[in-house]
């Protein structure tokens, strides 16, 4: 059986003057902040502030047109995903090291990507993408992670035929069946009712709770009160603030997150 | 009007006598046109694969050259192959002209740009959805372009289909490489041609009526696949 208890963890990250434009619009600039705690951190902002476009930078899955990103990564021993490389060269990201952050994070969007194929194969995938292609090594994490998910039953159902609230736990658990040093949320309950955001937010927790650094994007300040240890606000593609979640809720110190918690209307230059 | 019954009547005792005659020409013609679907597809299934998941210098340029190609005149393909493999020919010495190794030829040139343009189209959709989250998993592209085959294999019957209904409705190419030479060549299209030149109706008709009784029948099986498919929604 494969053992994933040991595994790469998260020690910091380190963003340093990180830009991105297209054409003339500069949407996110000259953003800097660090990351040295573990637990759940917020992105939080009005739209357009850049949030989704940071978390896609922190990923790998957009090239910056400048500044630098550095994830630190405790490395494991045993476990099935690669510890990453330190990725402080903007410019060369590429596929491969697309591939070898990949293996130490893993991310969840706003609306599930599921492949038009059964749970099951939802999750093999996922697997045999990691290099675990034998049948009895899958098995035991694949039934941890229909019982994370809540999905036993339905196995075999087409994953396009879940509900809304059932795809959103399938995407978490397919991201956390190996236990990934960061996860990445992309707001993934902003279309989800409450008992199914409480199902996902249970998950999140407790994804944190055994060690994986949350980096989550929310508009929701309950659920920023619930999940986050800590918060970072951006306005207009920079950073307002960055602070403790319920000191930055109760007390903001810029004026577009005193706008943001008091529900004044910002609207994004 | 009699004529024409009397035709469709001696139609239908060919098929049921099953001439044969008539059942080397169907033979032929799946064998010819079974190969051509398939070699097609082994090229045309990757290529727009490929097309769907890469971004290069030069892509617009290939992908307006494949639709282009869709529309290849079929006498004009058959006539390029012809001088290709005539005696005077670069590939006469293989002695191919004239076989039903040209008329697959012909036919493979003729459906695989409309596999690969339509697949490069049917994919991309699914590209567009699946893009972000396959490589966060960290999925390469040769990988992803295999995972989009696989996810679009509904839609993909479809592209195949168009690319058979080419083939088993072609006629121009296959009779210049063929020569339609009788227990040779002759395939439905070139001998249904031929008979309704000769003025032989019966075996044309009867030819017509297997040709698209053919074509309904998969067409239905395309139909109930892709139903059944959009139920499980796997389409």
């Amino acid at each position: 059986m494969l053992d994933v208890s040991n595994r790469p963890g998260f020690k910091s990250l380190t963003v340093e003057n990180l830009s991105y434009n297209i054409n003339e619009s500069m949407l996110i600039d000259q953003l800097s902040f660090t990351i040295k705690s573990p637990g759940i951190t917020a992105i939080m902002g009005p739209n357009g502030a850049g949030k989704s476009l940071t978390l896609r930078l922190l990923h790998g899955l957009i090239k910056p047109k400048g500044g630098r990103i550095t994830w630190q990564i405790n490395e494991g021993t045993t476990s099935p995903t690669t510890p990453p490389r330190a990725h402080n060269k903007p410019e060369t990201y590429d596929e491969k090291q697309n591939k070898a952050l990949a293996t130490s994070q893993a991310m969840v969007f706003q609306k599930p990507v599921l492949l038009r194929r059964s749970v099951i194969d939802n999750l093999r995938y996922a697997l045999k993408v990691k290099g675990i292609k034998d049948r009895a090594a899958q098995q035991p994490l694949l039934n941890a992670a229909l019982k994370m998910a809540n999905l036993q039953d339905r196995q075999k159902s087409p994953a396009r035929r879940l509900s809304g609230g059932e795809q959103q736990r399938l995407a978490m658990a397919r991201a956390l069946m190996l236990r990934p040093a960061i996860l990445l949320l992309d707001e993934p309950t902003s279309s989800l009712d409450p008992a199914s955001t409480a199902a996902v937010e249970a998950l999140i927790s407790k994804a944190s709770n055994d060690g994986t650094k949350v980096i989550l994007i929310s508009h929701d300040i309950g659920q920023a009160k619930r999940l986050a240890d800590d918060i970072i606000f951006l306005n207009d593609g920079k950073l307002a603030e960055q602070a403790p979640a319920i000191e930055l809720i109760n007390t903001p110190q810029s004026r577009p997150a005193q706008q943001y918690f008091t529900g004044q209307l910002v609207l994004a230059s | 009007m009699t004529d024409l019954s009397e035709a469709f009547l001696t139609a239908i005792r060919l098929m049921t006598s099953a001439d044969r005659d008539l059942i080397e020409i169907v033979l032929l013609s799946f064998k010819v046109n079974g190969l051509a679907v398939f070699i097609a597809c082994l090229i045309g299934l990757s290529t727009g694969a490929l097309l769907a998941v890469y971004r290069f210098k030069g892509r617009t340029t290939i992908l307006v050259c494949i639709n282009a190609l869709m529309g290849l005149p079929p006498v004009v393909v058959g006539l390029m192959v012809y001088m290709t493999l005539s005696n005077a020919g670069p590939l006469g010495v293989l002695g191919l002209l004239y076989t039903p190794t040209a008329m697959i030829i012909a036919q493979t040139i003729l459906i695989t740009p409309i596999i690969a343009a339509l697949t490069r189209q049917s994919l991309e959709l699914i590209y567009r959805e699946y893009k972000e989250q396959l490589t966060s998993l960290g999925v390469g592209g040769i990988a992803m372009a295999k995972t989009l085959l696989w996810d679009g294999r509904y839609q993909l019957t479809t592209v195949i289909l168009a690319g058979f209904g080419r083939a088993v409705a072609e006629v121009g190419a296959v009779m210049i490489v063929g020569g339609n030479i009788n227990h040779l060549t002759r395939i439905m299209t070139t001998a249904i041609a031929l008979e309704t030149s000769k003025g032989d109706l019966a075996l044309a008709m009867a030819l017509g009526i297997i040709l698209i009784t053919i074509a309904f029948i998969i067409n239905a099986l395309v139909y109930a696949i892709n139903s059944a498919a959009e139920h499980r929604a796997y389409a």
